[in-house]
């Protein structure tokens, strides 16, 4: 992905020519990854042609709840979030970070090429791609670099699809991450109808790919179509959450009697940790091989929602659910300004939906801004 | 090469100084290694795991570090069959240090709770090698009993000096103990320091940090003046994997050494 500088120029696209787009993209050895139907689910998966998007499926989601139903139309991109992120991709949920041999020096490296891969992400969210952008901040442009999740993010294309509808927990409005993506495209597409596609050119390697299909200049039509379809996305959001103040909220409201209720509540499942596609925390583990002779270190996905997490000799720091649901909400969106400058919320709404009892964290954000009992 | 690779260093030396904890002596000549008092390094056993030790001294300056270990768990017990010639991965330093320069012209006050002497000891060493860049130089050093004091002869050569006010303590001794009996909070009061110009340097379990500067605060000194070390649990030291998160903190990162005033909003707050 290359800026293409102040050329952020429109072209408008039919079904046909977008299909093109994605054999030429294979033509030039990528993997394409985008929204497939799976399992009941629409999730990130490998995807051979145009038709194996979710052509013609919704999902309905609620807190607590998600369901595909079929659409009246083809719509390519009818859809909203499911339950992974790209987090799969970049920050893969196992990871080999060291291997190395015992030698009578202590032990040597075995040294392993970085995974190499050619990735196009087709079809992905504009919170999706917000997402990455605040993870590359933790784990690329902070002091040290994940080489690991460096060599998976390197080179990867995207091709955005913009929301031009909301979902019912869905609130990227309010975080300001879309339905329009804004940043980290190649090209960003919007669905008119089954035919008419308009696409935004985000870099001069989307320029020079749309030049090997048929394309026209969007008009000022389409290009009004697609302003309104967009903003009508965005006066429609399933949630709203206003996201000023929530840095000095949440840093004053410790004690806020609302923390127990939801605690009552909270299951402590970490469902909300493991589908939010921000969340960046991780363990590592140790281990040899059975001989003894070779040993290996693992990233694994971690969820600040156990109570060994916190855990140092002598006892957890955080026992009380109350106070892991306390350190999820209150970093997600607000001690992440500090640390990095930005909230820790894109908005795409994974953690209402996945939350089996339907917590909602615009909710407890209403609820905390009501002073608190004593 | 992944931040997170350790590598193979040499032991030179086991020391045992107590019944469940030991130095370790590593030979890092052959890279160079340079530190501030305060920091610590990621040691790592192969195959078993890797833990957080501060650096408890060195010797001929970036030749040799030292790490003082209480066997505790996971990966600190079988540490303790280490001994010379045997190696450990390392990687580091991390984190912040004592802030030896803000003491120059000062009284220095260092108080330490059992093992909260290992990462404070450089800083004493420091402050000895230099001793005219302060005024008056106070040790208070706090253990569960008398055969849980750490350093002892070291502690006791500090004594000896006429520039130094040590003041040592127990919380429980039996009768062949002549010493303070008491926690370690109760010699802030007795010590001789000017409190408006006065810098601490704190470590010790967090309850020991909380008394004691609730101490020193009674005493005068301000919170601006008052340094404390934090121990959190850390998987990867390199602001990464989370675990080490403490309100807005990155223990790992922005600790462990903190000036007392950015951590008391949450101090007081039960299981941040
Ligand atoms: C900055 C810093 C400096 C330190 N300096 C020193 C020092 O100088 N000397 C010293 O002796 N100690 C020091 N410590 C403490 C030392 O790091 C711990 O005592 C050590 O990590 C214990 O490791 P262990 O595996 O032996 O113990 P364990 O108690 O077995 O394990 C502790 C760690 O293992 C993990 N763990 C254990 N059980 C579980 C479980 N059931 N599920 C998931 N995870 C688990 C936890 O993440 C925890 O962090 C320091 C700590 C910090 C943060
Ligand atoms: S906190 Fe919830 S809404 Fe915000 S990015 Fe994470 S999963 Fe999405
Ligand atoms: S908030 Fe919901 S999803 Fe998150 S841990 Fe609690 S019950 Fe699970
Ligand atoms: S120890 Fe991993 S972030 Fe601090």
């Amino acid at each position: 992905m290359e800026p293409a500088g102040q050329r952020n120029d429109t072209i408008a696209l039919s079904r046909n020519a977008l299909a093109g787009l994605v054999n030429a993209i294979k033509l030039d050895g990528f993997a394409v990854f985008g929204p497939t139907v799976r399992d009941g689910a629409i999730v990130y998966d490998h995807l051979d042609s145009l038709e194996d998007l979710p052509i013609g499926v919704t999902d309905k989601l609620a807190p607590g709840h998600y369901r595909l139903a079929p659409r009246e139309d083809h719509a390519l991109f009818g859809h909203h979030v499911g339950p992974h992120s790209l987090r799969r991709e970049f920050l893969i949920p196992v990871a080999t970070l060291f291997r190395a041999r015992r030698t009578p020096q202590g032990f040597a490296q075995i040294e392993e090429p970085p995974p190499a891969r050619k990735l196009a992400l087709f079809g992905v969210r504009p919170c999706d791609l917000a997402a990455v952008a605040i993870q590359d901040r933790v784990l690329l442009n902070d002091a040290y670099r994940d080489t690991d999740y460096a060599a998976r993010r390197h080179g990867v294309l995207v091709i955005a699809a913009n929301c031009t509808q909301a979902g019912g927990t869905c609130f990227c409005a309010s975080m300001n991450t879309g339905p329009e993506a804004r940043a980290g495209f190649d090209l960003a597409l919007t669905e008119l109808d089954d035919d008419t596609i308009v696409c935004t050119i985000g870099s001069d390697v989307g320029r020079a790919l749309v030049q090997r299909v048929e394309h026209v200049p969007a008009s000022d039509q389409l290009l009004e179509r697609a302003r309104l379809l967009l903003n009508d996305a965005a006066t429609h959001m399933g949630r709203t959450m206003d996201p000023h103040g929530l840095r000095d909220l949440l840093a004053t409201t410790l004690e806020h009697p609302r923390w127990d209720d939801i605690a009552s509540r909270c299951l402590g499942c970490a469902n909300c940790t493991l589908s939010c596609p921000t969340c960046f925390c991780t363990s590592m583990e140790d281990m040899t091989s059975l001989d003894g002779t070779e040993a290996s270190r693992l990233r694994r996905w971690d969820s600040c929602f156990t109570v060994a997490f916190s855990y140092v000799h002598g006892g957890a720091v955080r026992p009380s659910l109350k106070a892991r649901y306390r350190q999820w909400l209150t970093h997600k969106l607000g001690s992440w300004h500090d640390q990095f400058g930005s909230s820790g919320c894109v908005g795409c709404g994974r953690c209402i939906t996945w939350c089996p009892v339907g917590i909602d964290l615009t909710e407890e954000i209403t609820a905390l801004r009501q002073p608190g009992g004593s | 090469m992944h931040p997170v690779v350790p590598q193979p260093t040499p032991i030179t030396r086991v020391t045992k100084e107590l019944s469940d904890t030991f130095s370790i002596h590593l030979d890092v000549s052959a890279r160079g290694f340079s530190y501030r008092p305060g920091q610590f390094n990621m040691l790592y056993l192969f195959g078993v795991g890797e833990v957080p030790i501060s650096i408890s001294g060195d010797r001929e300056q970036g030749q040799e570090l030292v790490h003082t270990i209480r066997a505790v768990g996971g990966v600190t017990r079988p540490m303790r069959t280490l001994k010379t010639g045997d190696f450990v991965g390392l990687r580091g330093p991390y984190g912040t240090y004592w802030p030896m320069e803000e003491a120059h012209g000062k009284d220095l006050l260092i108080a330490a709770g059992g093992l909260g002497l290992a990462p404070l000891r450089p800083a004493i060493v420091h402050a000895l090698t230099h001793r005219d860049r302060y005024r008056r130089v106070i040790v208070l050093y706090g253990a569960r009993s008398p055969d849980e004091l750490l350093f002892l002869k070291e502690v006791e050569r500090w004594r000896g000096r006429m520039d130094t006010e040590v003041a040592v303590t127990v919380d429980h001794a039996g009768d062949d103990w002549f010493g303070h009996v008491g926690v370690v909070t109760a010699l802030v009061p007795r010590a001789t320091f000017e409190a408006k110009d006065t810098v601490a340097f704190v470590c010790g379990p967090e309850v020991m940090i909380r008394f004691t500067v609730r101490e020193l605060e009674r005493r005068g000194v301000s919170r601006e003046a008052i340094w404390v070390s934090m121990e959190r649990s850390m998987k990867c030291a390199i602001g990464h994997c989370g675990h080490c998160q403490y309100g807005s903190h990155f223990v790992c990162k922005d600790g462990p050494v903190y000036r007392f005033d950015r951590l008391a909003p949450i101090f007081h707050v039960r299981e941040v």
